[in-house]
């Protein structure tokens, strides 16, 4: 049975393969999303991202 | 074991369901409000990354509230079909998700405005998570009262972004949302009483009665319409948001005197139903025509 884990593993069902590759395409977006939000930061920011007001 | 406990079902969607979205709408809105009509200016790109961080902050506290929530998620109608009774999300996904968006929301808030922003993110998402939905919402019928300071708390940590400061303007926002909330939610939970009697959570209606929590929508109403009217008798909105506030105002303490009036059947759950909505169209007309009237037409007269 395809649904009961064997000693090699789970084998993950069609619908549990793409859930999984949506999942892993919103984390990839997510992570591009944080660098391209430090990029702007900096940028805009320049030499004063180091001068942190309280 | 249950496969789902071992392959996760999850789409990205039911994480975003986690974020409580219609929920993060309205901070989005009041936050954006606190971040526009503070003096004193911050770049554009940095107010939006500001207002996102706020969002995800909130998001996440969302998150965290379902994960410790879902035994009563589950017993109750409204709720039953969020992602972790529903058996899409697991609880420990759910736990991961909430607090790495709260460590990212509030670290990126500290580097992009500053950390008197960031720590009072930090301060809402915990209590939120902490003080409402772990301790409060279980026990006392006082839950949202108390707890309704997390949902306050957005204006004044927009405002806190752009100037580093809280000031007496983004205390009265937050004095807004604070009463508002009591009525707002005890209309619902008038109308929902019977789920959160199965679920054992002591919102007022259950805990106190129907007749006690009519008594107290139209007491934190009477109170709500002048506090709404703060703005302008400070002298931070103008005449506009003034004839607004006092027009919702009456509006509301109009509907509140129908929830005390009508008390049974059909008429009674109609009046607390247009209780509940028109609370959400009262506050956000307010913060509607503040961020229009000191936001946006204040910058281009």
């Amino acid at each position: 049975m395809a649904e009961q884990p064997t000693e090699a593993g789970i084998v993950l069902t069609p619908e549990e393969k793409r859930r999984q590759r949506q999942r892993n395409i919103a984390i990839a977006l997510a992570l591009a999303g944080l660098c391209v939000i430090f990029w702007i930061v900096t940028m805009v920011k320049g030499a004063a991202i180091l001068q942190r007001p309280m | 074991m249950n496969r789902s406990a071992l392959v996760s079902q999850a789409e990205p969607r039911d994480f975003i369901a986690l974020l409580k979205p219609r929920v993060m709408s309205l901070v989005v809105f009041t936050a954006l409000t606190g971040i526009v009509i503070a003096p004193g200016g911050v770049h554009p790109v940095l107010a939006a990354i500001s207002l996102l961080c706020i969002a995800v902050g909130a998001g996440a506290s969302g998150a965290l509230n379902m994960w410790y929530d879902a035994d009563i998620d589950a017993l109750m109608g409204r709720t039953a079909t969020r992602p972790i009774p529903a058996g899409r999300v697991t609880p420990g996904e759910a736990l991961a998700f909430g607090l790495v968006l709260s460590v990212l929301s509030v670290l990126v808030l500290g580097l992009v405005a500053n950390w008197l922003a960031a720590g009072l993110l930090a301060f809402t998402i915990f209590f939120y998570a902490v003080i409402y939905t772990m301790w409060l919402k279980r026990w006392t019928p006082q839950n949202i009262v108390i707890g309704g300071a997390a949902g306050a708390f957005p204006p004044m940590i927009g405002w806190a972004a752009v100037t580093g400061s809280v000031s007496l303007e983004s205390l009265v926002l937050f004095l807004i949302i604070f009463i508002w909330t009591p009525p707002h939610f005890w209309a619902l939970a008038l109308i929902k009483s019977e789920d959160y009697a199965r679920a054992g959570v002591p919102m007022l209606p259950v805990a106190c009665g129907e007749a006690e929590t009519r008594r107290q929508i139209l007491l934190y109403t009477l109170v709500l319409a002048p506090v709404g009217m703060a703005p302008w008798f400070l002298g931070f909105a103008g005449l506009t948001y003034g004839v607004v506030a006092a027009a919702g105002g009456l509006g509301m303490i109009w509907l509140a005197i129908e929830i005390y009036r009508r008390r049974e059947g059909a008429a009674a759950r109609k009046a607390s139903g247009r209780m509940f909505a028109f609370s959400i169209l009262y506050l956000f007309a307010l913060f509607a025509v503040l961020l229009v009237e000191q936001g946006i037409l204040a910058r281009i007269l």
